[in-house]
Parts: C-alpha cells; structure tokens; sequence
C-alpha cells in the first residue's frame, strides 16, 4: 500500500501563544514546534498499515526550510521518504492545492493527515484535497482499517460514532484513538539521517483568506472561592445569571 | 442576492447550533441587504418553517430524498453546492461541527470560495470583507479577510444568540439528481447515546477527572448533570483510561465545548484539557486541590471533595426548580 501523510509543523501544546509586529505575526521566540498530534496520530496508523501490509509511506509538509527537523522526526518514526513544498502555508486553500498537486500522479493508496492543524484549528484541509482529487474525504476518524480494497471506518459523530466503508483511494482526517503515538527509537533516529528528504517548489495557487491582525482574549479576573454549595448556587443564579 | 445556511437536524430536531447559524445568517442580512435561504436536507422535522422562519431564514429550500437523512459527506457537499447556485448565493453559513466541517472544505472548492472557520462575530465590511476566528484552540483570535467573491463561513457555538422573533418560511421542495460517486462511502450504522443532551450543543456542561478514581462514581456527574439539563463531559485520562466513551472527553485532542457554564469536577486543569473549554462564558471548578491550575482560570471554585460537595450541589440545584 502506498501512504501519503501529511503532516503540520506546530507549536508544542504547552506554548505560550504571543505576537509581535504590532500583532500581525506570531511570535516563535522560546516556541517548540512538534509533528501536529493530530498528524501524529495519522502517521502511527500509517506505520502500522504498513507493518500489516507492506508498501511505502510518504509523509509532506507544507512549509519553510525550518520545518525539516519536524520531517525527519516523522521519518524517525517510520515514514520512508519525505516531501518539503517550499512555500510558506498561507492558507488552507493553498496548503490543500499543494497537497492535491503533489498526490495526483502519485497514486496513492490512502492520503492521512490530522483532523486539523493545532495552530490555526480549521480542520478543512482534508476534505479539500478530497474534492480537488475527486476521491471521498472522512473526518474524523477515529479507527481505521483496510481489507484489501475496502477501508472500514468509525468516524466521530456528537454523541458518538459513525461507521462507514470506503473503497480506496480517499482521504482521512484522524484522530485518537486510532493509533498510538509512536516515538522515535535509536534506530529510527539513526535510519532517519539516510531517508530521503527532498524540497520541491510550490505550484502556483493563490490563497483565498488572509490573517491581518491577531490579538490574545482578555485576561481572566481571580475566581471567586466559596465555602458552601449555597453561595455558589447564588452566585450561578444572581450573578452569572446561569441557572 | 442570498445567504445560504447549511443546517442539520438531529434525533428529529435542528440542532441549535443550525438555529444560530441562521440568526447569524439574518444579522449579516440585515447588514448586506441579502435574504436568508435555508437548505434542508432529508428528512423534514416538525415546525420547520416556522423555527427556521422565527430563527430569521425568509425560504427554505428542502431537498427530499431519503438517502440524505444521513450525513453522507460528499452528497451533502453535492446537494448545497447545487442549491448555492439554485438561490444565487454568494455566501455559505453553517455551524462548525463534524459533519459541517466535512461538507465545508469539499464545498470550498465546489465553489471556489475563501472559507473561514470558528468564526466568532460578524464581519467588519469597511474594507473589503474581515471576519474574526478563533485560533489555536481558543487562545487567540486573529482577523482574517476574505478575497473570494464567494464565501464560506463557519460558526462557532455560543457566538450568535437565536433569534425568535421572524416570521414563518416558506417551503420550496427540490429534487436533486446525484451520481452515485456522491454515495461510495457508505454509512453502515451509528452507534449514538440517544436521549442525551450532545456535548457540543450543550448549554451547560458537568465534566469528571480522574479525581473521582473510577467509572463506578460516575453517578455523582449523572445527577448533577441530569439536575441541571446540561451534557457530561470528562478530562482525557479518564478516556483513555475507558472510564467514559471518547466523545465525552473535552479538550485539545478531544470535544471543544463553548457552553454558557462549564463545571468541572475533580479535574486539575491541565493546559491540554483547559484548551478545550475556554472559550466557554463561566468555568466551576470543585477540587479538594487548592493548587490545581483550574482555579487560576475559573470563575467560580469550591476548595473540597467532590464526593461531598457533588451530591450537595445536586440537591441544591433541584430544590431551585
């Protein structure tokens, strides 16, 4: 089976989120950046599929030349070659565009990325490379297995899930539980050095959107302690206005 | 010209976040002079024309055909993609939810159209076409401009009150031809609480840490949960630890809820969890810890254990009504 995941270059969960340039680009001093754990999920599974089944995995990232530590991670984990577009992600449209480009004439089996990026939370692009492909698009999905030309899918419904089958190819946004994290060993990290890393040049698309101004939410007052269920009561009911 | 809003309908009702789509859908309107064209598709509910019409649509457009009662991605994307030309719409308004996101990207490109998701306001028209969303899980927010002529926007819940006070709409049954590529992934069952109030959706929700040491107390969340009409929710080692299904665990990784009160018991606050509820208007928290990092961000807290303070709260809260 031949996999492409396509992976986002985040910062760690635990970052402090600022700007800078008079709030209209965001601040990566002290900021670690990590694999989106979305992503993370998506190439665990695709790891496994492939112990299953055998085949190559390709794992792409659309970004600038610092995101190649992130690459190599994924290639640690268990991806076999990677792919640098080299262009900043500007917006989902285009990150979609450079995806669709890249996969049309590769023949993949099965396209996996994360639900959505932890950064900008659009969850969009997926479905995207979906429909610039023709091929169906399934998010969020939560388990995923394949039988020969056939996936079967849970995927996350409100209340609870949904179960689908597809035949190959599509695209998955992932999610827990469908695999577990997966973290690099020695012998990946070492094998990883050899793997291919190659940048290409972005294709021509135009973003559709653009971020013009950030800002952080208003700074939260203290919480008001109460000793008894009583004044909280009160206070849900008079003052919140909730109940 | 139009606005067309995408609802859903769930357990024979439209969801309310569908309902706030489409208030936020007459609000913009009343701004840009456009009509509010619903689409519905599948399966009618009961009193569609007059809650659509209260909620501010001035049409609908109801698409019949069984196939569409479920939420099967790419028809749906299909079916609003051809209604969007049908009513000569320039913008898309839809709740951000599973299924909504999933429709949104493929009609994206369907449409050719800049999309912008968790929006949380209406646009600024003075120069050209600015929307406000939330980002990196709601810890900032970031104005975002839209160059398309054709647009899509995603709303985040809790962002637009429902509107009430509109006048009924009337109803235009369409048939739609779809290939049947629009069907090749099948939906073979779903497997869903009923009854309960969706997490999502919820106005109120009572979440549990690992604090309450296992699935078997998980009472004490229930009656407070059913007490106050609101949806349960749980932190993520709770989940992973198979005390409580996944579609209950709030946060980063799981559920982002914005109800009008989050409550959170037992729960000590970690980053990851608070990513997922922050965006919600008032936050409880009741921890015996007085160092959790919850207390930090909540607005209201009681310092005690939760199998004390729980039960009494439940009582307290049924005595109300």
């Amino acid at each position: 089976m031949k996999i492409l995941v396509c992976i986002t270059h985040v910062p760690d969960t635990t970052s402090k989120i600022k700007f800078t340039d008079n709030n209209t680009q965001f601040d990566k001093t002290g900021v670690q950046f990590i694999i989106g754990p979305y992503d993370d999920y998506a190439l665990a599974r695709a790891v496994e599929l492939k112990e299953q089944t055998g085949g190559t995995i390709t794992v792409l990232n659309v970004g600038e030349s610092e995101t190649e530590p992130t690459l190599r991670k994924a290639l640690a984990i268990g991806a076999d070659e990677a792919i640098r577009v080299n262009a900043f992600p500007q917006d989902a449209a285009f990150v979609a565009n450079q995806i669709a480009r890249f996969a049309k004439d590769e023949a993949f089996d099965l396209i996996l990325m994360g639900r959505e990026s932890i950064d900008y939370n659009g969850g969009m692009v997926h479905g995207m490379v979906g429909e610039l492909l023709g091929i169906p698009s399934v998010s969020p999905v939560m388990k995923l297995d394949v039988e020969g030309n056939t996936a079967t899918i849970s995927r996350e419904i409100e209340g609870g899930k949904e179960f689908i089958t597809v035949d190959l190819p599509f695209v998955a946004g992932c999610q827990e539980p469908i695999a577990e994290w997966k973290i690099p060993n020695m012998r990946g990290i070492m094998t990883a050095r050899s793997k291919p890393l190659t940048a290409i040049d972005p294709v021509g698309s135009e973003s559709k959107t653009e971020a013009t101004k950030y800002e952080l939410p208003p700074a939260k007052g203290a919480v008001k302690l109460v000793d008894t269920v009583e004044e909280l009561v009160d206070l849900l009911k008079n003052e919140a206005k909730i109940l | 010209m139009s606005i067309l809003v995408y609802i859903e309908k769930d357990q024979g009702r439209i969801k309310n976040s569908s309902l706030e789509a489409v208030s936020y859908a007459a609000a913009l309107g009343g701004i840009t002079g456009d009509n509010v064209q619903v689409v519905s598709l599948g399966e009618s509910v009961e009193g569609e024309s007059e809650l659509l019409g209260k909620a501010g649509a001035t049409g609908v457009v109801q698409v019949t055909d069984d196939r569409l009662n479920a939420g099967v991605i790419q028809a749906h994307a299909e079916v609003v993609s051809q209604v969007f030309d049908k009513v000569k719409a320039k913008t898309l308004v839809l709740a951000k939810s599973s299924l909504g996101d999933a429709v949104a990207a493929r009609l994206a490109v369907k449409l050719e159209a800049g999309l912008v998701t968790n929006v949380v306001g209406l646009p600024d028209l003075t120069e050209g076409f600015v929307v406000r969303r939330s980002i990196f899980t709601g810890k900032a927010f970031v104005d975002t401009s839209i160059h398309t002529e054709n647009k899509i926007l995603a709303i985040k819940k809790n962002v637009q009150p429902v509107k009430t006070d509109g006048s009924p709409a009337p109803v235009e049954k369409v048939t739609i031809d779809l290939p049947s590529e629009a069907f090749s992934a099948k939906i073979t069952g779903t497997e869903k609480a009923t009854g309960e109030v969706l997490l999502p959706e919820a106005d109120i929700v009572v979440s549990g840490g690992r604090g309450l040491n296992g699935p078997e107390n998980w009472g004490l969340i229930e009656d407070l949960a059913d007490a106050m009409g609101a949806a349960k929710g749980c932190s993520k080692p709770v989940s992973d630890l198979g005390w409580r299904p996944h579609h209950e665990h709030v946060g980063q990784t799981g559920v982002k809820v914005a109800p009008s009160l989050y409550l959170a018991v037992a729960i000590s606050g970690a980053i990851q969890h608070l990513a997922g509820v922050n965006a919600s208007r008032y936050m409880v928290v009741i921890n015996k810890d007085p160092e959790a990092p919850f207390f930090k961000v909540a607005d209201y807290g009681i310092v005690g254990d939760a199998f004390d303070v729980v039960p009494k709260l439940t009582e307290a809260i049924k005595a109300l009504k």
